[in-house]
C-alpha cells in the first residue's frame, strides 16, 4: 500500500468526511487519494485562509473537516489560525508538505522553512513531524488527540518522508 | 438605506435562519438588533463569512444565510470560483454593496467605482445571481429561500453605519449556542 493511500485511511478512520486542499507537488498523491474517496468531501480552495474557513463551517454542521496545504501557508493564514481556529477553539489537522528541508531543489522554499517550525511554536500550534514512513504510524492519534483538544495541530511531512521531492 | 435600516427590515426573515454574519460593524449591527443563537458572529478574520457559511451550508442541510460585504468578498474573491463550483442548494450569500470598507472608516472599495460583483459572482459560473436595491432585500431574501437553489444577492446600498457596542459575548460561547442551533 502506497504511503498516500495509509495516511488517507487513517483520515477515513478518524470520520474526517471534509477535506479542502491546496496543492504541493509533494503532497499530489494524498490529494488524488482524498478526491478518489467516497467517504470524502473534497473541496480545493484557491488560498489556505478560504480553507480554514470552510473547514470553521464545516465543524459548525457537525462534520469533521481537515486542511492539506504547504507550509508556506503558515505566512498566509496567521491571522485565520489565531482569530478563527483558536479563538472559537475549532479543531483542525493540518497535514502539511514541509518544503524547504534536506532534498529540497527550490531554493526559496528554505526560507520559508526556517520559520516553519518557529512560527508554529509561537503560536502554540501542537506539531508533528514526519520524516521517515513509519513516522506516519502515529497519525490515527494526532487526529484523535485534535479533535480531543479542539485546536488547530500541524503535521510536517518532508521530502524525505515522502521519497524525494518530485518522486511521487 | 445604509445596512442597519437593511438589517432592521429583514431581521424577521433571519430570525428563523442560520446566519453567519460579517466581522465588524454588521455582526454588531446584527447582534444590537436581533441577537439569536442562530446567528454566528465573527469577531475576526475578515473575509472569511463566505466560506464558513458555505462550510456550513455543505455540512448540513438548513439554509444558510451569510451577510457579507463588498470589502470582504474583494479581501476573499476567491471565495467566488469555490461557491460557483460546489453548489449546496441551501446556500445564500448575501453581500451588502455599500461600495465602503465600513468597519474601518467608510474609505471607498472599488465596487462603488469600476467593479461589479454580480458580474463578477456571474463570471465565476455562479448560476443564480439576483443584483437588487436596498428597498427589495427582503422579498429578494424570501424569494432566495423560497427558491431552494443556491443565490448570490448583491444589495446595492448607501454607505455608513449605526452606532452599535461592541460584541462582548466569548467566542466560545457564540460558537457553542451557534452548533446548538444548527442541531436543534
Amino acid at each position: 500500500m502506497s504511503i498516500s493511500s495509509k495516511i488517507v485511511d487513517d483520515v477515513v478512520a478518524a470520520g474526517i468526511e471534509f477535506v479542502t486542499t491546496v496543492p504541493c507537488k509533494q503532497l499530489a498523491g494524498v490529494i488524488d487519494e482524498v478526491e478518489a474517496r467516497p467517504e470524502i468531501y473534497h473541496i480545493p480552495s484557491n488560498k489556505e485562509d478560504e480553507g480554514m474557513g470552510l473547514c470553521a463551517g464545516a465543524f459548525m454542521g457537525g462534520k469533521k473537516p481537515m486542511i492539506i496545504m504547504q507550509n508556506t501557508a503558515i505566512g498566509v493564514t496567521i491571522n485565520t489560525l489565531v482569530t478563527l481556529t483558536q479563538f472559537y477553539r475549532m479543531p483542525l489537522p493540518m497535514l502539511i508538505s514541509y518544503r524547504g528541508e534536506l532534498r529540497e531543489p527550490v531554493a526559496c522554499q528554505v526560507e520559508m522553512a526556517v520559520h516553519t517550525k518557529a512560527l508554529l511554536d509561537q503560536l502554540l500550534i501542537p506539531t508533528y513531524h514526519f520524516h521517515k514512513e513509519a513516522d506516519a504510524d502515529e497519525l490515527p492519534e494526532i487526529l484523535n488527540y485534535t479533535f480531543m483538544c479542539n485546536k488547530p495541530v500541524a503535521i510536517l511531512t518532508d521530502a524525505s518522508f515522502w521519497g524525494g521531492y518530485g518522486d511521487q | 438605506m445604509i445596512r442597519s435600516e437593511i438589517l432592521k427590515e429583514i431581521a424577521p426573515i433571519l430570525r428563523h435562519q442560520l446566519v453567519v454574519c460579517n466581522i465588524g460593524i454588521p455582526s454588531q449591527e446584527l447582534h444590537a438588533i436581533d441577537d439569536q443563537p442562530s446567528n454566528f458572529y465573527m469577531l475576526g478574520t475578515m473575509g472569511l463569512a463566505s466560506s464558513i457559511g458555505l462550510g456550513l451550508a455543505l455540512a448540513q442541510p438548513k439554509p444558510v444565510v451569510v451577510i457579507d460585504g463588498d470589502g470582504s468578498i474583494l479581501t476573499n474573491m476567491g471565495t467566488l470560483p469555490t461557491i460557483a463550483n460546489n453548489v449546496a442548494k441551501n446556500y445564500i450569500l448575501m453581500i451588502i454593496d455599500n461600495g465602503s470598507y465600513g468597519s474601518t472608516g467608510d474609505q471607498p472599495t472599488y465596487t462603488g467605482k469600476k467593479t461589479s460583483l454580480a458580474k463578477v459572482a456571474e463570471a465565476c459560473g455562479c448560476e443564480r445571481v439576483v443584483e437588487c436595491q436596498d428597498v427589495d432585500t427582503g422579498a429578494v431574501l424570501q424569494e432566495a429561500l423560497d427558491s431552494g437553489e443556491m443565490t448570490i444577492m448583491v444589495v446595492k446600498c448607501d454607505s455608513g453605519n449605526a452606532k452599535m457596542p461592541v460584541i462582548t459575548i466569548d467566542p466560545v460561547v457564540i460558537r457553542d449556542r451557534f452548533m446548538k442551533a444548527v442541531q436543534a
